[in-house]
Formats: structure tokens, C-alpha cells, sequence
């Protein structure tokens, strides 16, 4: 199984200028005949800005493939292992391309490659809920430290909201964002969009950056974020009216912004609204001792 | 412990005691856990009655008073304990999505197990929080959660990586060590109101 593993993996380095000259080719075929686990067939949708011959040869392959491979049912466990066939060195790959976007680097192209996972965007959103409910509290605590006043408490709940918001956002944001593409795609015949799992991997891969940045939960992290997001979506609507497009990335930017705005100001506001504390020494505070780390104002 | 054969499902096994010889068994995984060693003895006759005792012991200790109020406390017990085995599920789950030829139940009493290092640290800073409060009230604290939370990722590294094909090691001991963390996170933040 290793070696089966191995030489798919080669079998890609091989390919990936192709990919990435011919992102619409279906190029899960070989590695289907090495890799017995069914893959699930990623039917990807050509784009019509690449000429009409890439169409005859794309519904030979799709044909090929759903002869060929017997797609295991969304009962059996095989079905979600599919979904997480990958390596360490693949994450970390993929990681790497959510961290430093480029404009005429396609994330879903380069790296994911026809081939989304959830162990990414599963782990970075649990890894980032806990990481938000962490710095919360530290920021708690170091407030007390500066003002012996403000009481301490673990603020336990805050894990709970911090994993539901960001759970939610990665799965709802991404099938709206899907629905909504599919949609245009029936409206004007040229729009070719992603898979609902493309989508969810790259909003579960764009959120990385916000581990390491949360001191920094400000302009910094966001601007990232959103940049590899729009950088994703871009070749995608380009095709359409320029004012869908326009509407479109402002709504996945202003969407990305509220809850980097919102997490900000739930996790690192030492007295939030629900406080203990009694609201005389809240309001005898002047209002920027309250905020000690507002880092989105200072790093501008 | 000199017998050899502690296997719990063994019907020709002639002890009077049955509850003994489970207690044995836990103690001797316990052991297993405090001095890891590569031994196939946590795998191969796996029980969660250790797991149990652990998790009960850590949320009963974790859990708020009745004077802080329902939203600004730590956990409730209840809370305590749904992050402990909803954890563990997931965890394992993520190690035989990502391929591991571990069985289920092996994984839980696995994780379960070398939780053992983290009570032992929470009993330390229960002890340690009678004393004067102070930075280095805080340190001796901080210091005693760090190395059981090291012991704690070496000890279920030790059973569980060779479960793993090797290129996805990485990916499958990572969310331990998430798992881990968040449990001394509560350990540290604990403050008795």
C-alpha cells in the first residue's frame, strides 16, 4: 500500500505543470488503477475559456472513469477515507500555498489538485477555536495583572462558541458560496465552479493563517486570509458579468472580515458585556485600558 | 507482577475474585503508562475501566464551584467529561480515517490511559493552590502541567505511532497532542473560587 502510495504521488509531481497548464483535465485515472480505495470522482467542470476540443476528451475520461471505478456509497467507512488519503508532506504543501498567496497560483489547481481532504480544514478550525479560546483567556489574565479589579474566571463557554462560529462558517459559507455558483453556472453556460469539498478545503486551508497570527488579529491576518481566498475565486467568476464578480468578492471578503472582527472583539475584550465585574469599575476605566491589545488599530 | 497471563477474557482462570484480578489489571496498565515502553500490553488487552476512573477523577477536580456563575466558570463536570470522550472518539476516528490498522476500543483505552499523567498534575495543583497564591504559586504549576503533558504525548506516542503507515505519523499524532494540550489548558486555568 505504501508503494501503491509513493508512485501515485510521483505520478502527480510529473504531471503538475500539465495540471497546471490544463487545470480542467481529469487526471485522476491513473492513479485510481494504483490506489484500489475509491477515490470519489471529483467531476470537474470545464471552463469554456479553454476551446471546445478539451470538452470530447473530458467526457471520454468522465465516461472512463465511472466504468472503471466502483464509487464506494456514503454508508461505508471507505467513502470517508477517501477524504482523508493524504500525507504529511501533502498538508504541509498545502498549508504553505494558503499562507502565501499568489495571483496566478490557484490554490484548487496547485495544490489540492482534484483531490480536496477534510483532515485540514477539520484540524485548523479545532486547532484555531481552542487556539482563540486560549488567547482569550491569556489576555484575561494579563488585564487582571494590570488591573488587580477585573475578575478572573476560566471562561470556559468561550471554547464552545469559538468552536461552533468557526465550524459553521467553514461548512455553511462554502456550500452558500457553491449553491450560489452552480447557480450562475445555469445562468450563463461559461462559469465553471468548484466542488463543494474544493470549496470547503480551501476556507478550512485560507483559516491557517490565523493560528499563528492572533496577536495580530487585525488587518495582517485578514488581508492574507481573504487574498487566497479571492485569488481561488477569481478565475472562476472572471468569466461572468463583472458585476457578479465584483458583488461576489466583496461579499466573501466583507463575510471573511466580520468574523475576524467578531472573534476579535468576543475573545480579546478583558470585559465583555456579560462580566462579573460590577459595571461602576467597568465604566470608571477609561475605554482604552479596556482594549490592551488592539492590535488591528496599531498595525495599520 | 509475576503472572503471566492477566488476560481479562480467560474462563479457565480459577480466581474466586474477579473484581481483584480487574484491579490488577488496571493497576499493572497504569504502571504501563508511568514507565512507557514499547509493550503491547495497553493494545492487547484493552479496558476502559482505567479511562473511566481517570475521567471521573479529572472532571470532579476540574469542575466549577456553585458560586461562579453558568457562563464565566471552568467546566461543569459534564463538560469535563464530553470533552474527554468526544476527543478520544474523534482522535481515533482520525487515526483510522487516516489509515491506522488500530482497533477502536485499543485507541480509547490508549488515550484514556495516559490521561493518567494529567490527574496526577491536577491532584499537584489542587495541593499547590492551598498554599499562598502568588507568581510562584503559578510557576511551580505551570512547570508541573508541562512535564505531564510531555510524559502524557511520549506515553501514547510510545503505543500508538507504530499504528500509523509512515508518511501520516505526523497527522495522526498531532490531534493527540492538541487533545492533550486542551486538557492541561484546564488543568492550569483552574482556579478554586
Amino acid at each position: 500500500m505504501a508503494a501503491a502510495d509513493e508512485l501515485a504521488f510521483h505520478e502527480f509531481e510529473e504531471a503538475s505543470n500539465l495540471l497546471a497548464e490544463t487545470p480542467d483535465a481529469a487526471t485522476t485515472s491513473g492513479s485510481d488503477q494504483l490506489t484500489p480505495q475509491g477515490h470519489v470522482a471529483v467531476a470537474v467542470d470545464s471552463g469554456g475559456s479553454y476551446g471546445a476540443e478539451e470538452e470530447a476528451e473530458e467526457s471520454d475520461r468522465t465516461a472512463l472513469l465511472q466504468e472503471e471505478k466502483q464509487q464506494p456509497g456514503f454508508w461505508t467507512f471507505g467513502y470517508y477515507q477517501s477524504f482523508f488519503d493524504v500525507d504529511t508532506s501533502q498538508v504541509l504543501d498545502r498549508i504553505r500555498g494558503s499562507l502565501l498567496p499568489r495571483p496566478g497560483h490557484n490554490f484548487v489547481r496547485h495544490h489540492l489538485r482534484n483531490q480536496p481532504d477534510l483532515y485540514g480544514p477539520f484540524w485548523i478550525c479545532a486547532t484555531l477555536a481552542f487556539v482563540l479560546a486560549v488567547t482569550g483567556n491569556l489576555t484575561l489574565v494579563l488585564a487582571q495583572r494590570r488591573d488587580p479589579s477585573i475578575h478572573y474566571s476560566p471562561q470556559f463557554h468561550k471554547v464552545t462558541v469559538a468552536g461552533i462560529t468557526i465550524y459553521c462558517y467553514v461548512w455553511l459559507v462554502p456550500l452558500a458560496l457553491w449553491g450560489f455558483l452552480r447557480w450562475r453556472k445555469g445562468v450563463r453556460e461559461r462559469v465553471g465552479p468548484y466542488t463543494f469539498l474544493e470549496t470547503v478545503c480551501v476556507y478550512g486551508y485560507s483559516l491557517f493563517v490565523f493560528i499563528p497570527t492572533v496577536w495580530l488579529l487585525g488587518v495582517l491576518a485578514l488581508s492574507l486570509s481573504g487574498a487566497s481566498l479571492v485569488f481561488t475565486l477569481w478565475p472562476v467568476v472572471r468569466e461572468d458579468t463583472s458585476l457578479v464578480a465584483a458583488v461576489l468578492l466583496s461579499t466573501v471578503v466583507l463575510l471573511h472580515a466580520l468574523l475576524a472582527v467578531g472573534c476579535k472583539f468576543y475573545f480579546f475584550q478583558p470585559l465583555p458585556l456579560e462580566h462579573l465585574a460590577p459595571p461602576l469599575q467597568a465604566t470608571s476605566l477609561p475605554p482604552d485600558v479596556l482594549l490592551p491589545l488592539t492590535p488591528g488599530a496599531k498595525t495599520t | 507482577m509475576a503472572k503471566a497471563a492477566e488476560s481479562s477474557g480467560d474462563p479457565g482462570t480459577t480466581s474466586p475474585r474477579p473484581l481483584m484480578r480487574d484491579l490488577k489489571a488496571v493497576g499493572k496498565k497504569f504502571m504501563h503508562v508511568l514507565y512507557p515502553r514499547k509493550s503491547n500490553t495497553l493494545l492487547r488487552d484493552w479496558d476502559l475501566w482505567g479511562p473511566l476512573i481517570l475521567c471521573v477523577t479529572l472532571a470532579l477536580m476540574l469542575q466549577r464551584s456553585s458560586v461562579d456563575s453558568e457562563k464565566d466558570g471552568g467546566p461543569q463536570f459534564a463538560e469535563v467529561f464530553v470533552i474527554v470522550w468526544f476527543g478520544a472518539v474523534t482522535i481515533t476516528l482520525n487515526s483510522k480515517l487516516l489509515g491506522g490498522n488500530i482497533s477502536f476500543f485499543q485507541s480509547l483505552c490508549v488515550l484514556g490511559y495516559c490521561i493518567l499523567p494529567l490527574t496526577v498534575a491536577m491532584l499537584v495543583c489542587r495541593l499547590v493552590l492551598l498554599a499562598e497564591p502568588g507568581p510562584i504559586n503559578f510557576m511551580v504549576r505551570l512547570f508541573v502541567v508541562i512535564v505531564m503533558f510531555a510524559w502524557s504525548i511520549v506515553a501514547s506516542t510510545a503505543f500508538l505511532a507504530d499504528s500509523q503507515p509512515p508518511n501520516r505519523k505526523a497527522l495522526a499524532i498531532y490531534p493527540v497532542f492538541l487533545f492533550y494540550f486542551v486538557i492541561s489548558w484546564m488543568i492550569l486555568t483552574f482556579t478554586p473560587q
